[in-house]
């Protein structure tokens, strides 16, 4: 078949086609190296890990009828047959449920407090000092890198079981994650209007309140509104370490095999969750684009 | 009438139009209330939690001694150094084994949720569904259940995180395949190719940096939940710092804490430099 696309002669062909299959011979020795590395690490790690396909593969029907018992109620029927029965305990979940959301909306609210104090001495271009800035970075670093559970531990030690420790873990949590994005929020803020106020002769906290919180105030909100998001769902374990809230119950459940206990208030915590998540991303949605309307 | 505020006489302006004014000052009572409520809430959710206990202060104190004696940080012993050494690695382990796992998992999980790659709807709508229930369940509840599994160990750790990144994986990637460019998929299929080749050839070549580094990013925040979910028995650091905490050996706590943060440290250092090499910075920025 005669090709409309003219063919470059042999001589001048070989030499193209020889460096181009070199090219390609190039990536592929790079690719088939980086595949090694990643494999033989898996190897390495699954070792470590004991990771052991036959025995997922003869336990695997156990996985399956769990969640099979998840729902079924102690006398064989399934669970949304019998309501009743199967939320035997609504009273006491919903008030645990309601004690992890004022965790989730304390915690978040107080961190979010502390975090805005911080923000204005930890941003690169408002700080009125530089050593104080490194520190409050640093700060907020720990904060925010211990994880969570790993507060409650300790909260729970100093202040005994209850809410109050998991909502004190919940505020110093949220103050280093919110620390440093408020930081960033007002790092990249219009110098300008600052520059206007201070050139006034405002002190300091009269120039942030005027030049610099004005163009903050919808990200703070935003990224606050996404943190109690988060928290939520970090309130509703926090009872695993005896910190308050459903996750008692919940743990409590799992340990001692009250399968469709399990279940009510797994469901419980999943529509609450997804309840808040569509509330909160309303609420973004309609102050990032109050923001960006001109 | 006393001129205010550099020779602005507020209140006359304010006579002359008072539709512009009313309009401020529907806004500011609108915050006003909505302040006041938030902090309302606030109040009865601090003094509902026992904030205005005396609980609150006698635990302070005790607090500030706890961080007392946790300095300075120091295993005790070698045996314990080495213990918790071995017990880092296996987290390391954990987390990078269950990432890798999820992701090669995820791959046909993000493809059928894609818009543009399946077209029936009710496996889209069905797939991520699931991928929402499975990302809304906590890791540690994950945890439980794979220790009722598999049992005790850091297996359980594995399944565990493998399944909670299922979920978010499975959505980030259906969301990097959406935002593909499709042009080169469909000069694929032009040329007559079957649809498989045309995602191998068309659309890996351009998701696959996204999902790359996003698997690497999961890969540091894994570490970090691996490092709690041996407190429910499911392999890791966690095991040592729970038991530690319990029975207040809080010097060594305040050294497992240190080895967790320089080995989290770290992670993210490398797989920041390997983010950047894979996309550049402006995409490392994003995702």
């Amino acid at each position: 078949m005669a090709s409309p696309i003219a063919r470059l002669p042999e001589r001048q062909l070989g030499p193209l086609l020889a460096s181009y299959d070199a090219a390609v011979r190039v990536r592929r020795w790079h690719s088939f190296f980086v595949l090694a590395c990643i494999a033989a690490a898996m190897v390495l790690s699954s070792l470590s890990a004991e990771v052991s396909l036959p025995k997922l593969a003869a336990n695997i029907g156990r996985f399956t009828s769990y969640f099979d018992r998840l729902f079924h109620l102690e006398s064989g029927a399934l669970v949304w047959t019998d309501f009743g029965e199967w939320y035997w305990g609504i009273a006491r979940w919903l008030r645990l449920l309601g004690e992890t959301l004022l965790m989730a909306y304390v915690g978040t609210a107080l961190g979010a407090l502390a975090a805005f104090a911080l923000a204005f001495l930890a941003a690169a271009n408002v700080a009125p000092s530089r050593w104080g800035r490194i520190a409050v970075r640093r700060f907020c670093e720990l904060c925010r890198t211990v994880p969570l559970l790993v507060y409650a531990l300790l909260f729970v030690i100093a202040f005994g079981l209850g809410p109050i420790a998991g909502v004190l873990a919940v505020v110093i949590h949220t103050m280093g994650a919110l620390g440093k994005l408020f930081a960033e929020v007002v790092e990249n803020i219009d110098m300008k209007p600052v520059e206007g106020v201070s050139a006034t002769g405002a002190p300091w906290h009269v120039t942030m309140r005027y030049g610099a919180l004005p163009q903050t105030m919808s990200n703070f909100v935003s990224y606050t509104l996404l943190r109690f998001e988060i928290n939520v769902r970090e309130s509703a374990i926090m009872g695993f370490v005896g910190a308050g809230g459903i996750g008692q119950d919940l743990i409590e459940a799992i340990r001692k095999f009250y399968y469709s206990d399990v279940s009510a208030i797994l469901v419980m915590i999943l529509v609450t969750v997804a309840i808040i998540d569509t509330l909160t991303s309303k609420i973004r949605h309609r102050l990032i684009g109050h923001e960006e309307r001109p | 009438m006393t001129p205010r505020k550099g020779g602005i006489d507020l209140e006359a302006i304010r006579t002359r139009h008072p539709q512009h004014f009313a309009a401020v000052d529907r806004n500011r009572a609108r915050k006003i209330a909505l302040v006041t409520l938030a902090v309302a809430v606030l109040i009865f959710g601090m003094a509902e939690l026992g904030f205005f206990d005396r609980k609150l202060w006698s635990g302070g104190a005790r607090l500030i001694d706890i961080v007392g004696l946790m300095l300075p940080p120091d295993p005790g012993d070698w045996a314990h150094a080495r213990i918790f050494s071995a017990a880092l690695l296996e987290t390391v382990a954990i987390a990078f084994a269950g990432t890798l796992a999820a992701a090669v998992l995820a791959v046909p999980l993000g493809l059928l949720a894609a818009r543009n790659v399946t077209l029936s709807r009710l496996v889209r709508f069905l797939s991520r569904r699931s991928l929402d229930t499975i990302r809304s369940i906590d890791i540690l509840v994950w945890a439980l259940i794979w220790v009722n599994v598999v049992g005790l160990g850091p297996f359980a750790g594995v399944l565990a995180l493998m399944t909670a990144d299922i979920g978010s994986f499975g959505k980030l990637f259906s969301e990097a395949i959406e935002a593909a460019d499709k042009k080169p998929v469909e000069g694929i299929l032009s040329t007559g190719a079957r649809p498989l080749l045309a995602v191998r050839f068309g659309l890996l070549p351009e998701v696959f940096p996204v999902i790359a580094s996003q698997v690497l990013y999961y890969f540091e925040s894994n570490t970090r939940s691996a490092t709690i979910i041996g407190i429910v028995g499911a392999g890791g650091i966690g095991l040592h710092l729970a038991e530690a905490i319990r029975t207040l050996e809080l010097q060594q706590v305040s050294f497992i804490v240190l080895m967790i943060l320089v080995t989290v440290a770290a992670i993210d250092f490398v797989s920041g430099k390997l983010r950047f090499a894979l996309i550049g910075r402006q995409g490392a920025a994003i995702a």
